[in-house]
């Protein structure tokens, strides 16, 4: 039994996301007396490959072309169900990134198999996997089951940790694919990126800050602490639609779901539609001058104040713990 | 050109979720449905396509006769017909993309619009499973289009920046929030929607791939501690993130 495991690279680096898929893949492999082959493409990619088997892959299959440099949600979901079938995998796990819940429908369809989308938890019980995903914006958990042949799952980034690499290396299979035009009829022709930010669906801190900060110059002041922490700048819906901030940033149920080891919530209320897009974060600090905020009501921390005194004074303390 | 937009009925944003008798889905009694908010933006699109390049746009749904709400809205907004695929049965996204493919390729469209996912199940699958089933190109999550002849231009946000997707017609495009402003619906839209016929078809029955079993609600967090009440508390904070949490 196989597991194979989509390995996501940009600019010829792994993203996070693919050492947290390999090591979950391995985790359920285990269970079930498999083996997780991982599959990378990109262009210039096989120098990088070799170390997915520090987190359990024992083979890794790389499918290198100038023309895949950039991703294509046509060519790279053929590639995807083509290495499925020729390994003979039964299960494919992709990242529940833009790019991986791009190309899962993809792969699902191609394999005749059925999706579980957004994982947050596998487990294996006789044989079979259960896989768990918020619905409803995370008010709600539900167990599925596949039930095709074929199982593909996406996993939420952040959730499963991928831990260190054991330091062993995977051997690398170089396989070639035929692609013709008609498989680049969606392509990307250029990544136009937000100039060094930190996204928040991918960072492991995020600061946030909400209408509270009362205007968008006052956001320098969540810069400074997400400086100092290594975070990304979040934000609430008012905030954006403001225009005080980009939406990329925005935080919630019309918004990026986050999952970070740390949120701080700054001058925000705690809407149901803010708390939908980050309640599953791992810690959670408000800062907030209404003690009956909401957001308090998930906060692990808390402090009942004045956002234009208190948050300085944090970035001050975290600069002095941090050494900088 | 021939417009479908494929739209979803949803609870509203705040409801409260309980949990129904059956165990697996939620109670509706006392939850307000409404237009998936990024189908409103998929609707918006597809309205500002047929006003450059002329033709019609179909709304369609698949559902019970509740989602004939989220029909109405939509005609009221200036679609020009409304299909509801009835199937009251809960079906999984794989089964209702399959219904919604073959209604596109009977109707024979030449762009399809989604919403990036649906705020129920927030699966983000149905654009994709869609298009493959058609065996046409897809964007996903575009928050810019420019359509050409037979050609579109997208741009999609993915974490950190953008990406500027070139795509070959007929395609599916899944719409995310900035695309537009959807418009609200003129008086006059909304007394014309009561008089527009919603077409009913019953899509044939297609087999779930993924069974659902219990929902659960996420475990309820413990009461968290307040550190402070102002700067003074600030060292304390960062000593409990610190040395407890171990976050920084
Ligand atoms: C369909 C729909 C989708 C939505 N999607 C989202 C979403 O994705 N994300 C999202 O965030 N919202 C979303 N919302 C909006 C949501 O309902 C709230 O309106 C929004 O989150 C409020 O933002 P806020 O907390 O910044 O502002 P407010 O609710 O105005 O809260 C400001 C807070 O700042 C505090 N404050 C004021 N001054 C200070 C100070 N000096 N120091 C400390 N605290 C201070 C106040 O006590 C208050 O709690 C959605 C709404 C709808 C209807
Ligand atoms: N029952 C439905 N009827 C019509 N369109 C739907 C239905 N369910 C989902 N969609 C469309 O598919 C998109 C993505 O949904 P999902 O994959 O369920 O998150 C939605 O934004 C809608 O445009």
């Amino acid at each position: 039994m196989k597991i194979l495991a989509f390995a996501e690279q940009r600019n010829g680096q792994f993203k996070k996301t693919a050492f947290e898929i390999v090591k979950a893949a391995k985790t359920v492999a285990d269970q079930l007396s498999g083996e997780v082959v991982a599959v990378v493409i990109g262009n210039n990619i096989a120098a990088i490959a070799g170390q997915l088997g520090g987190f359990g892959a024992s083979k890794v299959v790389a499918v290198e072309d100038a023309r895949l440099e950039l991703y294509s949600t046509t060519a790279y979901s053929k590639i995807i169900a083509d290495i499925a079938k020729l390994e003979s995998a039964a299960i494919v796990m992709l990242p529940a990134s833009e790019m991986g819940k791009d190309v899962a429908p993809r792969v699902a369809v191609k394999l005749d198999g059925g999706l579980a989308a957004g994982c947050t938890m596998l487990t294996v019980e006789g044989g079979t996997i259960k896989a768990t995903r918020p619905v409803y914006a995370g008010k709600g958990l539900v167990e599925v089951v596949v039930t095709t042949a074929t199982k593909v799952y996406t996993l939420r980034p952040n959730v499963f940790t991928a831990g260190s690499s054991n330091g062993q290396m995977a051997s690398v299979e170089n396989i070639k694919i035929e692609l013709g035009d008609a498989d680049f009829s969606a392509a990307v022709t250029e990544v136009k990126a937000a100039s060094g930010k930190k996204d928040v669906a991918e960072a492991d801190i995020i600061v946030s800050g909400g209408r509270g900060l009362k205007g968008p110059e006052n956001f320098s002041m969540i810069e400074d602490l997400a400086g100092a922490l290594g975070a990304a700048v979040g934000a609430s819906r008012a905030v954006v639609d403001a225009g005080w901030r980009t939406h990329d940033e925005q935080v919630g149920q019309t918004g990026k779901t986050v999952s970070p080891s740390l949120y701080v919530a700054v001058a925000i209320s705690g809407a149901v539609q803010h708390l939908a897009g980050m309640s599953s974060s791992k810690y959670i600090v408000a800062i907030n001058k209404d003690k009956d905020a909401p957001i308090f009501s998930i906060a692990d921390y808390g402090i009942v104040g004045d956002a234009f005194e208190v948050v300085p004074a944090i970035t001050a303390e975290v600069k002095k713990l941090l050494g900088k | 050109m021939k417009i479908v937009v494929f739209v979803n009925h949803v609870p509203d944003t705040e409801t409260k979720v309980k949990i129904g008798a059956d165990g697996k889905l939620i109670d509706p009694t006392g939850v307000n449905f409404m237009l998936n908010p990024y189908d409103e933006i998929g609707v918006e699109e597809a309205l500002k396509t047929k006003q450059q390049f002329g033709g019609e746009v179909v709304v369609v749904s698949l559902g019970g006769d509740p989602n004939k709400e989220t029909l109405r809205k939509a005609l009221a907004m200036g679609c020009d017909r409304a299909v509801l695929l009835k199937d009251p049965a809960v079906r999984d996204s794989y089964a209702v993309a399959s219904s919604l493919a073959d209604y596109a390729k009977e109707y024979g469209a030449d762009i399809i619009f989604c919403g990036k996912q649906s705020i129920d199940y927030d699966d983000a699958q149905i654009g994709g499973l869609i298009a493959e089933m058609l065996g046409i190109p897809s964007v996903s999550v575009v928050v810019k289009l420019e359509i050409k002849e037979s050609a579109i231009i997208a741009e999609r946000e993915i974490e950190g920046g953008h990406e500027i997707v070139r795509s070959s017609l007929p395609a599916v495009i899944t719409a995310q929030k900035g695309l537009n402003e959807p418009r609200y619906p003129s008086l006059k839209g909304i007394m014309d929607a009561k008089r527009k016929p919603i077409e009913e078809k019953v899509p044939s029955a297609v087999a779930s791939r993924v069974e659902v079993g219990a929902m659960s609600k996420p475990a309820a967090k413990a009461q968290g501690k307040i550190v402070g009440s102002d700067a003074s508390a600030a060292a304390e904070l960062v000593r409990l993130l610190h040395e407890e949490a171990k976050v920084i």
